[in-house]
């Protein structure tokens, strides 16, 4: 689109995501109440930390006793000014604890996001040029199989295979216990873990973006800006790379802003696995530990990161594709 | 009908995943037959491997039958992924109808409201959901369909948009049908396949779903399920990897032949129809 729309654009965008962020906070604040029992006792936990002195606390706190739109409005106050409550099972505010681990979640799903975008866009290039080859139906195969395979099941057998069996990466942890690294082993030892758990939350994805860049890209060669290509001289390489890829990589983008929810829930499961501190592992010992609090605020954070990413994509595909309507 | 099973035939991975899915089927009607007795009843010693002391695949860590198991977790797999199907069809069907044959500002919110659930990250939702409303089989089910509605909606929306400015649908309206007579008895009915096909996907992913909540330990606590056995052999796998191997592959295989019968599905109810595949990533 011309540069002199695009704030425009990006204002309507922004409008939109503050309203999906709004509707999920409000979303958040119902299910506290929608909740078997008292609000106060949910926040608070099904058992242990609750006395009645602390649940009177957490009450007048919340304003129980005023009007629902006064509760909301606490609510929404408090989350906005990032105050996702606190959680009593680990003693610390919830944000704290999400801000100290999403680090190693962005680590792991950028690093299994690439992982995926490569090896998935060049396999379908591949499985594009030569239409019917071994490499055609390998990523069918690879697409009906990953499409099948709980994650967590395929980050286990991939433990059993690479740590247990031929012992060569590690199984769980973002580094080596009880030793001190510093530099580039530092770096290299938290690659060696990062290994399998991208791997396993990339594959599903790679199958995804392979098939979709095989689509587009037959799609694309028919068309007559290729021919003309061809026609005057182009060579093949440069024809694919300048003319279909770059056009087939826009339903990528697109498909990857749609996933991106998709992608952190994965990430919950393969933190999990993988014993990866990052917020999905927090979620699961929230989840354990029934601490309601800490799950509200990643279901709030995890939200906003979608909202942020898919935000992303659409800049990205406006800058990109010139073509992109501006309306919506 | 004969033309239906042609099409279908004509798709040999379809017939093998029809085969797949049948076996599965006759294995969850059948677990009480095969193994009597509660799946949680400890049947041997701890840990013994597959094809020791007649057990086929192995025992646990409790020296519960690991076949057992997935044969009593066969039946809950699928009743879960079918009811939460089925629901999700209902909340899907509607909204989208109301949104296709209104159009307007009706169409406008609901589809905002499809977007919504369309953004947020589905699977921490459904846990949220899950852990709130305690983990029992009625809130799994509902959190499944909670989250697995939104593409009916856009479907059913889309057909019902083409289909309504049809000649039939202004002849019964001419004729003086009520509106709700008119969506289920003359629009409905046409847009009949794409949402056959999707729902067949969606069991698919609804049993991936399910499996991924009782593998965080959210499934009914009285439940034998795959997801539990995984989940139970996670912490042995260097032990007993057939605690957690086998599971897998059942649910492997069934999701897989749920997958097939549904490009079957399409081939044959709609053979120009593009194959969908809803894949869930879990």
């Amino acid at each position: 689109m011309e540069l002199s729309r695009l704030p425009g654009f990006l204002l309507r965008r922004g409008v939109k995501a503050v309203i999906v962020i709004l509707a999920i906070v409000v979303c958040n604040f119902l299910l506290i109440h929608a909740a078997p029992g008292d609000p106060a006792s949910v926040i608070a936990g099904q058992s242990g930390a609750a006395d009645e002195r602390f649940l009177a606390q957490l009450r007048e706190q919340f304003g129980l006793d005023r009007p629902f739109h006064v509760q909301l409005w606490i609510y929404l106050k408090g989350v906005l000014t990032l105050d996702l409550g606190f959680s009593h099972r680990q003693q610390q505010p919830v944000w704290g604890l999400i801000s100290e681990r999403l680090p190693a979640t962005l680590l792991l799903t950028g690093a299994a996001f690439a992982f995926a975008v490569v090896a998935g866009v060049t396999l379908g290039t591949l499985a594009a040029r030569r239409v019917g080859s071994w490499s055609d139906s390998i990523i069918t195969v690879i697409a009906l199989t990953f499409y099948a395979t709980p994650l967590f099941w395929v980050g286990l057998m991939l433990v059993l295979f690479f740590s247990v069996w031929l012992e060569w990466l590690p199984s769980f942890g973002m580094g080596t216990v009880g030793v001190e690294l510093h530099g580039i082993d530092a770096v290299l030892d938290v690659g060696k873990h990062l290994l399998l758990p991208a791997a396993t939350l990339g594959l599903f994805y790679l199958a995804v973006y392979a098939r979709l860049t095989r689509a587009t890209m037959l799609e694309v060669a028919d068309q007559d800006f290729v021919k003309t290509a061809r026609a005057k001289g182009v060579p093949e390489g440069q024809v694919v790379r300048r003319h279909v890829l770059r056009n087939a990589l826009l339903p990528v983008i697109t498909f990857a802003g749609i996933q991106a929810g998709q992608l952190i829930g994965g990430s919950i499961l393969v933190e999990t696995v993988f014993a990866w501190p990052g917020i999905g592992r927090l979620a699961f010992d929230a989840l354990l530990a029934r601490d309601y609090a800490v799950l509200l605020g990643v279901f709030f954070c995890t939200s906003v990161m979608v909202v942020g990413f898919n935000l992303l994509t659409d800049l990205l595909y406006a800058v990109v594709d010139p073509r992109v309507e501006v309306e919506g | 009908m004969s033309d239906f099973w042609r099409r279908f035939r004509r798709n040999r991975g379809a017939v093998v995943g029809l085969v797949i899915l049948a076996l599965v089927i006759a294995l969850a009607a059948l677990a009480p037959v095969i193994y009597p007795g509660s799946p949680w009843d400890m049947a041997t010693a701890p840990f013994v491997p597959p094809g020791e002391e007649g057990m086929l695949l192995g025992s646990d860590s409790l020296g519960r039958d690991v076949a057992a198991g997935i044969a009593h977790g066969a039946r809950i797999s699928l009743m879960v992924g079918a009811v939460s199907t089925v629901a999700a069809l209902l909340i899907g069907v509607t909204l989208g109808a109301i949104a296709g044959y209104l159009g307007g500002v009706a169409d406008d919110a609901v589809m905002r409201f499809t977007e919504f659930f369309q953004t947020i990250p589905s699977f921490v939702f459904a846990i949220l959901l899950v852990a709130i409303f305690t983990p029992t089989i009625g809130s799994v089910v509902f959190a499944i369909a909670v989250v697995s509605w939104p593409p009916v909606a856009r479907v059913v929306r889309a057909e019902f948009l083409s289909l309504r400015s049809r000649e039939f649908v202004q002849a019964a309206e001419v004729l003086g049908k009520s509106r709700v007579a008119i969506v289920v008895t003359d629009i409905l009915p046409n847009a009949l396949s794409p949402i056959v096909v999707l729902s067949s996907l969606m069991v698919a992913s609804a049993i991936l779903l399910e499996s991924a909540l009782s593998f965080l330990g959210l499934g009914d606590p009285n439940l034998m399920t795959w997801g539990f056995l995984i989940g139970a052999g996670r912490s042995v796998i260097r032990l007993a990897w057939w605690m957690s191997v086998f599971p897998g592959l059942a649910i492997f295989l069934t999701v897989l032949a749920l997958n097939l019968v549904g490009e079957g599905l399409s081939d044959a109810l709609n053979p120009r129809l593009a194959r969908r595949r809803a894949g869930g990533a879990l």
